[in-house]
């Protein structure tokens, strides 16, 4: 492979440079299709166009629902899109797990001398989901600069912080339904409700839902902490629904927690497995 | 089970693989879905084993004897729940992630090379994730690319590969780090006469050369004639047999068979001690039950031979007969 990087060619590698690696390998893979590359990532830009066309329209009949403006719902969007694109990114290899168990594909990461989770994180990686992550990136770049964010040192510091809470926060949530499938044959399916189904709930302002619906997505798939209470903060804005607003500053709090999860479900999911061999 | 097993390495001279009332049950409902009943089944029970370094071990025994469970347990894919496992000094299902850099595995019926990459990648890959120098790699892979001839199709994708191209692909990866173990399941599955003797001779090379421990799973006779001095048999969870090939023949003696060229073709042979089981043509194979030499004397009388030779009962036969009981003698035998 003599086009690695230096850094990576001196080998003897920790865990990152793993992913890494096999991120760098499936590139160049994808990259023998240069015509099929481009068409997927542009698909996913448009997927992309297309949401946010859909909050648009939304928001351009309404001019405003529950407090928000389309600038202001456009910097929701983009946040979601954002997370949930990056953590596509990173992890959503993952959710394919279910096919490594039944295919028998799984005892063959597990025996080699690497993390199974990084290795199936990295499988297929693909170039193409940058399509959805850089819109989102451009997206929410925009609605920042435009919107009357009252930029402190401290927002300036924080921002960043919010983005990479919600980035883990999705990488949690994608990693634990991915667990499911230890257990459960067919729970992709459900857990997509979630990861899917969550998103498209994130794209929007989330007190357009209504109360139970936000404290839903609050205290048990913790979504809020995705977009919510992110754009309150950025928008220096009262919780319309009535929570606390400390919880604004909860989103890392929340990600460490669930990242724990997701590594305990890993865990028990990788027990469970050895277990049953199945 | 031991409960604190510090992380040692293997004792340079201890066994490879060290098994002691090794043990695993698995639970099976059966039944229709609103009477279902829960069974315990031991699929694995009381296997003890040593494997020592250099050893070349065949383990054969009929589906669902408990072959792969016993495979799985030792690579740390499944967690033993009685008895006391060790490979390479160390517990498999605690120490998966580094028992296996000092072990090659090789599944015959699933590649562990990357489905999508060209087969150079692939070996690439595993360098970093076996974290070999640079310069061992490349003359391991020089090596193996020369004994194994991979040069043709080493910029191949791996699912363009023929079985045997991927056969020898595989071992390659195993071996690259070179690994004190080398675990086979069905290494020579669907593979082609000459494939077979490919992979029979490299590992065969590889046993007396570097000597490299291999334990092997087959369903190929052939693979334990050619390569393993050694032969366990599985049979419902335990060791039925553990021993040389000879051995084997011993514990389970069929029959030999005298193979005779007459001068020309004719009526079956009659001769006391010996059956006629075949025939065709000239040649008739006679089923020996009483002294050789005397059979032999005794046909040379009666009839004109060309020629004649005793075989020895095949492997098949014998395994068979360990399996299942001299039932299926026949059937295995057949005769030829």
């Amino acid at each position: 492979m003599a086009s690695l990087p230096s850094a990576l060619r001196r080998g003897r590698a920790p865990r990152i440079p793993v992913y890494l690696l096999l991120v760098w390998t499936w590139c160049r893979a994808a990259a023998q299709y240069p015509g099929s590359l481009a068409l997927l990532a542009l698909a996913q830009a448009c997927s992309a166009a297309a949401e946010l066309t859909a909050v648009l329209v939304v928001f351009g009949h309404a001019g405003e629902l529950a407090g928000f403006t389309a600038r202001e719902a456009m910097l929701v969007y983009g946040l979601a899109a954002l997370a949930f694109g990056t953590a596509d990114l990173l992890m959503g290899s993952v959710e394919r797990i279910g096919d490594h168990i039944r295919t028998g594909s799984l005892d063959t990461l597990l025996v080699r001398p690497a993390s199974a989770l990084v290795q199936l994180a990295a499988d297929r990686f693909s170039p193409h989901r940058l399509g959805k992550a850089v819109p989102a990136a451009a997206i929410a770049g925009y609605a920042l600069a435009t919107l009357d964010v009252p930029w402190t040192p401290g927002r300036v510091a924080y921002t960043p912080v919010l983005v990479a809470s919600g980035v883990a926060i999705c990488c949690a949530i994608w990693t634990i339904g991915a667990c499911l499938q230890f257990f459960i044959t067919d729970a992709r399916e459900v857990a997509n409700s979630v990861t899917y189904g969550g998103q498209a709930l994130t794209e929007y302002p989330l007190g357009i839902y209504g109360r139970e619906i936000v404290r839903a997505a609050t205290f048990t798939v913790p979504l809020a902490f995705v977009t919510w209470q992110p754009a309150l903060y950025l928008l220096d804005r009262p919780d319309p629904t009535g929570l606390p607003e400390w919880l604004r500053f909860a989103p890392p709090a929340v990600a460490a927690v669930l990242c724990a999860l997701a590594a305990l479900a890993w865990r028990t999911g990788l027990r469970h497995y050895r277990s049953t061999g199945s | 089970m031991p409960s604190s097993e510090p992380s040692a390495p293997a004792p340079a001279e201890g066994p490879v693989i060290d098994a002691r009332g090794l043990g695993r049950s698995f639970t099976v409902s059966e039944g229709p879905l609103l009477r279902r009943r829960r069974r315990t089944v031991d699929a694995v029970d009381g296997v003890a084993f040593r494997v020592r370094p250099g050893e070349t071990v065949g383990y054969l025994g009929p589906n669902g004897a408990g072959k792969s469970t016993t495979m799985k347990m030792l690579i740390g894919l499944l967690t033993p729940d009685r008895g006391r496992l060790r490979v390479l000094g160390m517990e498999p299902a605690r120490h998966r992630t580094r028992l296996a850099a000092r072990i090659g595995i090789v599944f015959g019926q699933r590649t562990t090379l990357w489905w999508d990459l060209p087969l150079r990648d692939s070996l690439a890959l595993t360098r970093h994730l076996y974290r070999v120098p640079p310069r061992d790699h490349a003359r391991r892979l020089a090596e193996l690319t020369d004994l194994l001839e991979l040069g043709p199709f080493l910029h191949t994708p791996v699912r363009q590969l023929s079985l045997g191209q991927r056969m020898r692909g595989d071992l390659t990866a195993a071996l690259l780090h070179d690994p004190d173990l080398l675990v086979l399941d069905e290494p020579t599955i669907g593979l082609d006469v000459v494939s077979k003797a490919t992979i029979r001779a490299f590992l065969a090379r590889l046993n007396a050369e570097r000597g490299t421990t291999i334990l092997l799973t087959t369903h190929d006779l052939g693979d334990v004639e050619r390569l393993c001095r050694r032969v366990m048999v599985i049979d419902h969870g335990r060791l039925a047999y553990d021993g040389d090939l000879a051995g084997l023949r011993d514990r389970a003696p069929g029959p030999r068979t005298l193979v005779v060229d007459l001068a020309e073709p004719g009526p079956p042979v009659e001769v006391p001690g010996a059956r006629c089981v075949r025939r065709q043509g000239p040649r008739q194979w006679l089923e020996l039950e009483g002294n050789p030499a005397e059979v032999i004397a005794e046909v040379a009388r009666n009839r004109q031979v060309a020629d004649l030779t005793v075989q020895e009962p095949g492997i098949e036969g014998v395994v068979a007969r360990l399996y299942q009981g001299d039932a299926a003698l026949a059937a295995a035998d057949g005769g030829e």
